[in-house]
């Protein structure tokens, strides 16, 4: 540990406990005076929760913040910000329908006689925007600029209200290569200036462009802090995806290799501005990993191939006969199934049954002419409530009413009803207990055994090894590696998505 | 089978509930409220009256409950009725035959719901906004058709539908009770009840699953159009002309909380049309019974405002959870674990 002084903001054993489930356990967190830290981690890792905690979004459950060595308690986002904490969002948080200047004093405006002095608020707001080198109308509307533009009079309001600390969270997700160099002009500045600064960002370049630290997060702990540049791209990814084992977890069974032919072929398969065409053979009795970071497209590959998003190049085929996948109905028709990454907002019908929700699927590609009879509905629920042991009081409960473990094998059980070939599972064990985990794993590999093929995407690394016959490893919203066979371990998939091959600076 | 019975025995009960105690409070109020006769073959009395006036709004609630369940709301139905009376009056004064007008009537009535469920579910409008273009556009459509006038006809076979009679019912009674049943067995003996429903709670997940919910959407729309194009056609062969610009004024909203009353949400999903119709009585007992009563006739609104008000609360979901509370206050209590462990 450093003196204090040099730390402005610390946090010590922050917990948050959402029902059900801990979404920060005991992490701790330090920024120092004129550093850049990178916060990372995948989705549901505990970043937005842990700044929230920071910045009195949240109240937290137990642990200390300390700022400027003192203790402080915010218990709202707007004391946070008296207090010296600014947070900029990704989705700017202004209005507007407001002037430049308007937002940037919005709340605090200059005034004279009790009125708003106008002018001297323009005045401020220029000489406050040519700190940043940013020479605009502030008597315009801020609509009338682009996000980038946006983004910095956001942060120009922050600092000037806060001054001590600045979280910038993902403010580059909408930024093009030009905007982003400027973003990052106006951070090295401020960091000189002496102002600590949080950046989330999922964009690995960017972390190594401007961070001096990184912390990373998984699962709602803490797996590190360490200096930027004293930590490889490659154990970064690992901190993030794998557990400190990397290379070394390969699977030792591989029934699957000696999976059946050559089932599925999609050929140039694409959608502009989704995922670039791939090529991609799928056997039956196959699990197919797809391995990669957020945002990397991996979500997009698993819409495109169940026709959720239409492909727009490409042709698909099953034992040499075109497949329609224009629509996820068409899909079904194939026999196709899905299981969403979002199982609450995709994936279950919240107010219906345990009972409905598994037979929706079986119910819509039979069409509502030719109804299940309830009696075929009920033993097709009990058959699965029993089969994939979901925990429920009885089958006429709303789904809502489940834990996430439940959900997803009642998921699971809407598309083994409908008794499909392929099978395509969008991070099928996020967010559940360790026991339903496990059992997940287990259905994967007996449905494999039965000669389904699968894809499974996953961002659990050592999984996906476990039951896969080949990785594909996505990067970029395209396809860049397949490992297969003795390749497919967690310390290769890790290389291949690390792998930094002439690539722009965004 | 016999749990499914008391399921839905369990789903109407606060509503019959409601009725009956407004029924019985008018006839404290009303002596002869519950008496029936027949003259000519036909039964009269104050019940009758409640539901062959209650026809429209019934009718309404009918189409209005599918697309509240789909979590849309529809507010064209009331000048829907305008433009279809319009329709059928101008057909039959024109000389076409009365199968014809009825066709060419009920087939307006859909071409409307289309197009109010093309907005929908094709340009993805929010349905408050979608329906209100045809709320606002519906009576100069219907002006246009009637060239500004009242329309009236005197063809006896149309008249028959607003005032006929057919095994002693009023025709209107007899069209709304066949045609409710019938959409309630063709939506729960068929998936279309169970698919409309998932397509209400969960748009995405139920288009994720394969049900085709942008054809569903558009068929809820041309029901509800149809719905008010019966209705349209009963109130205009009622009065024997076709009123532009008050035929089914405000109905809509009647229809609307007929629906609410019903206990249908209007976040969508689970729905009971038999729970609409026993809503849409509700509101006519409400209205009759004010009537009847002697009330000063400026108190009546007020009244049927109260009245509706405390059946909300009734339903409302603290009250049940009070009921709950105070009928069986250790399964609350499980309830209430079983919700944390969520």
């Amino acid at each position: 540990m450093q003196s204090p002084s040099s730390y402005v903001l610390s946090a010590v054993g922050i917990d948050k406990v959402f029902p059900g489930a801990k979404a920060l356990d005991r992490v701790d967190f330090s920024l120092r005076r004129g550093e850049v830290h990178a916060l990372l981690g995948e989705n549901g890792a505990g970043k937005s929760t842990l700044v929230k905690c920071l910045t009195g979004a949240y109240r937290r459950d137990g642990g200390r913040i300390l700022l400027d060595g003192e203790e402080v308690d915010p218990r709202d986002t707007l004391e946070a910000q008296q207090l010296g904490i600014g947070t900029v969002y990704q989705e700017v948080n202004l209005l507007p329908n407001l002037t430049v200047a308007e937002n940037l004093f919005l709340g605090r405006q200059p005034r004279r006689f009790g009125l708003v002095d106008a002018r001297a608020m323009n005045r401020r707001a220029r000489a406050l925007l040519a700190e940043y080198d940013l020479d605009i109308d502030v008597t315009a509307g801020l609509s009338a600029y682009s996000v980038a533009v946006q983004q910095v009079v956001a942060i120009a309001r922050a600092v000037d209200l806060s001054g001590k600390v600045l979280i910038l969270d993902e403010p580059t997700a909408s930024l093009d290569t030009h905007e982003v160099a400027l973003l990052f002009r106006i951070v090295r500045r401020l960091k000189e200036r002496g102002l600590g600064i949080v950046f989330i960002t999922h964009f690995l370049e960017q972390v190594y462009e401007i961070s001096d630290r990184i912390t990373v997060l998984r699962n709602g702990q803490l797996v590190g802090t360490r200096e930027t540049a004293e930590l490889p791209r490659r154990d970064l990814i690992a901190m993030m995806l794998g557990r400190e084992l990397v290379g070394e977890v390969g699977s030792g069974h591989r029934h699957a290799t000696t999976g059946g032919d050559v089932r599925y072929r999609f050929r140039a398969f694409g959608r502009k501005g989704h995922i670039r065409p791939f090529d991609l053979d799928v056997r039956t009795g196959e699990v197919v990993g797809i391995a990669g970071l957020l945002g990397s497209g991996r979500t997009e590959t698993a819409e495109i191939l169940f026709g959720a998003e239409r492909a727009d190049s490409g042709t698909a085929e099953a034992d040499d006969r075109p497949l329609d996948l224009s629509s996820p109905r068409a899909a079904i028709r194939e026999k196709f199934g899905f299981c969403p990454e979002d199982r609450k907002v995709d994936g279950i019908v919240g107010d219906l049954s345990v009972r409905e929700n598994i037979a929706l699927a079986l119910q819509a590609r039979r069409g509502w002419a030719r109804p299940l009879s309830r009696g075929e509905q009920d033993r097709l629920a009990d058959h699965y409530i029993k089969a994939l042991d979901i925990r429920t009081s009885d089958r006429e409960k709303p789904i809502r009413l489940l834990s996430g473990g439940n959900q997803q094998k009642a998921i699971l059980a809407r598309w083994l009803a409908t008794n499909p070939d392929f099978l395509i599972l969008d991070e099928p064990t996020r967010g559940i207990d360790v026991g339903a985990h496990a059992e997940i794993i287990r259905l994967i590999e007996e449905l494999c055994g039965k000669g389904m093929s699968l894809i499974v995407i996953s961002s659990e690394l050592e999984e996906l090894v476990a039951y896969s016959s080949r990785v594909l490893v996505l990067r970029d919203r395209a396809h860049v590696a397949e490992l297969a066979g003795e390749r497919v371990t967690t310390g290769a998939i890790v290389e291949a998505i690390a792998a930094s091959d002439g690539r722009a600076g965004t | 089978m016999s749990a499914t019975l008391k399921a839905y025995a369990r789903r109407l009960l606060p509503q019959v509930a409601a009725l009956a105690v407004i029924l019985l409070m008018v006839s404290l109020a009303f002596p002869g409220f519950f008496k029936l006769e027949i003259q000519n073959g036909r039964l009269y009395g104050s019940l009758i009256d409640i539901l062959n006036r209650g026809a429209p709004v019934a009718l309404l609630a009918i189409g209005m409950t599918v697309v509240i369940a789909t979590k849309g709301i529809d507010l064209s139905v009331g000048a829907v009725m305008a433009i279809c009376g319009a329709v059928a009056a101008a057909c039959i004064t024109s000389g076409y035959g009365l199968a014809m007008t009825l066709l060419i009537t009920l087939g307006t009535g859909v071409l409307c719901g289309l197009w109010n469920g093309l907005l929908v579910a094709v340009l993805d409008i929010q349905p408050i906004i979608a329906t209100l273009v045809l709320m606002v556009a519906g009576r100069g459509i219907a002006q246009l058709v009637t060239e500004g006038a009242i329309l009236t006809f005197n063809h006896p076979g149309l008249i028959f539908i607003g005032s006929g009679s057919f095994l002693g019912l009023p025709m209107p009674v007899v069209i709304w009770l066949v045609f409710g049943i019938a959409v309630a067995l063709v939506v729960r003996r068929t998936a279309l009840g169970m698919l409309i429903e998932a397509l209400g709670v969960n748009r995405r997940a139920a288009m994720l699953s394969g049900v085709s919910t942008g054809v569903l959407l558009i068929a809820a729309y041309m029901l509800s159009g149809l719905c008010a194009a019966i209705a349209g056609t009963i109130a205009a062969a009622d009065i024997r002309g076709a009123d532009a610009n008050n035929a089914g004024l405000w109905l809509e909203l009647d229809a609307i909380l007929a629906v609410v009353v019903g206990g249908t949400s209007l976040l969508g999903g689970r729905f009971s049309i038999a729970a609409s119709l026993i809503g849409a009585l509700i509101i006519q007992a409400i209205n009759t019974g004010i009537l009847l009563s002697g009330f000063p006739p400026e108190f009546n609104l007020i009244i049927k405002a109260a009245i509706i008000v405390l059946i909300l609360v009734i339903q409302s979901p603290r009250a049940q959870t009070a009921f709950a509370w105070f009928s069986r206050p250790r399964a609350a209590a499980a309830g209430k674990a079983g919700e944390e462990a969520k």
